[in-house]
């Protein structure tokens, strides 16, 4: 797997290429925690490229989200593939976090 | 017929056991919108093991065979060495509160139990036995 970063303007877009588990979720842990410490408060994770998930993937959003919110710093998947999504949805994780289809939905929901 | 595939419990072996699972299921023809369900759920007992079993450490083995049928298939993941954990005691989580205490794991046999029509963990001495079973809703191949 492979984690690239794009910063633009104030947001970080984070573009994940490849599967994510319990071996390489760690790597996806290290970017967002580097970028926030960046002091970029916007972030866009793109999934476009993201062919698997498990639930060390997952564990990586979850753990994020209730404190993004309370540090008010948004963070948007955006671009996952069908079978990708399928998975968020089983565990109810699509109405838990913020998933949309494009980069531009995204950065939009990321500047409301 | 029953594939075998033996791995040592490094996390970076997780990839090649979804290889061969995936590779199997396709040339049993096992309904391809079905495989993702399967692979996944194979790869979160092995990851489990992995980590809470033998703690990552790779002169840990695990032994995965798939017995795949017109009916279903079963897929049995041997960890010969294992802790004891009791399976029948698992209560699914609250995926709200995980999310509200911030935690980033305790969902992967949730998962698991979403995925696959039957778990059955079975135990003898040191050796645990997890058995997973999915069915097919392909046609009867002609003999």
């Amino acid at each position: 797997m492979k984690i690239s970063k794009l910063v633009k303007g104030n947001q970080t877009v984070i573009s994940i290429d490849g599967d994510l588990d319990a071996g390489s979720s760690v790597l996806l842990d290290s970017a967002i925690e580097e970028a926030v410490a960046s002091g970029h408060r916007h972030l866009l994770i793109d999934c476009t490229r993201l062919n698997y998930i498990s639930s060390a993937g997952l564990g990586v959003f979850m753990s994020r989200v209730q404190d993004f919110e309370d540090q008010h710093i948004p963070m948007v998947l955006f671009g996952l593939q069908a079978k990708v999504f399928r998975i968020f949805q089983i565990l109810g994780l699509d109405q838990l976090l913020k998933i949309v289809a494009s980069e531009a939905e995204a950065a939009t929901l990321a500047h409301q | 017929m029953i594939y075998h595939h033996q791995f040592s419990c490094d996390r970076e072996n997780l990839q090649a056991v979804r290889h061969f699972v995936t590779k199997v299921l396709r040339e049993e023809l096992f309904p391809e919108e079905d495989i993702p369900a399967v692979v996944l759920a194979i790869d979160e007992v092995c990851a489990n093991l992995i980590v809470h079993s033998h703690q990552s450490d790779p002169d840990g083995l695990i032994d995965l065979h798939l017995k795949v049928t017109p009916q279903n298939v079963v897929c049995e993941i041997i960890d010969r060495d294992s802790i004891f954990y009791d399976f029948s005691n698992h209560r699914n989580p609250d995926i709200e509160q995980i999310v509200r205490e911030g935690r980033n794991g305790g969902v992967g046999l949730m998962l698991v139990k979403r995925l696959v029509d039957k778990i059955e963990v079975e135990r003898h001495g040191t050796q645990s036995t997890w058995r997973l079973t999915k069915g097919s809703l392909r046609p009867t191949l002609p003999a």
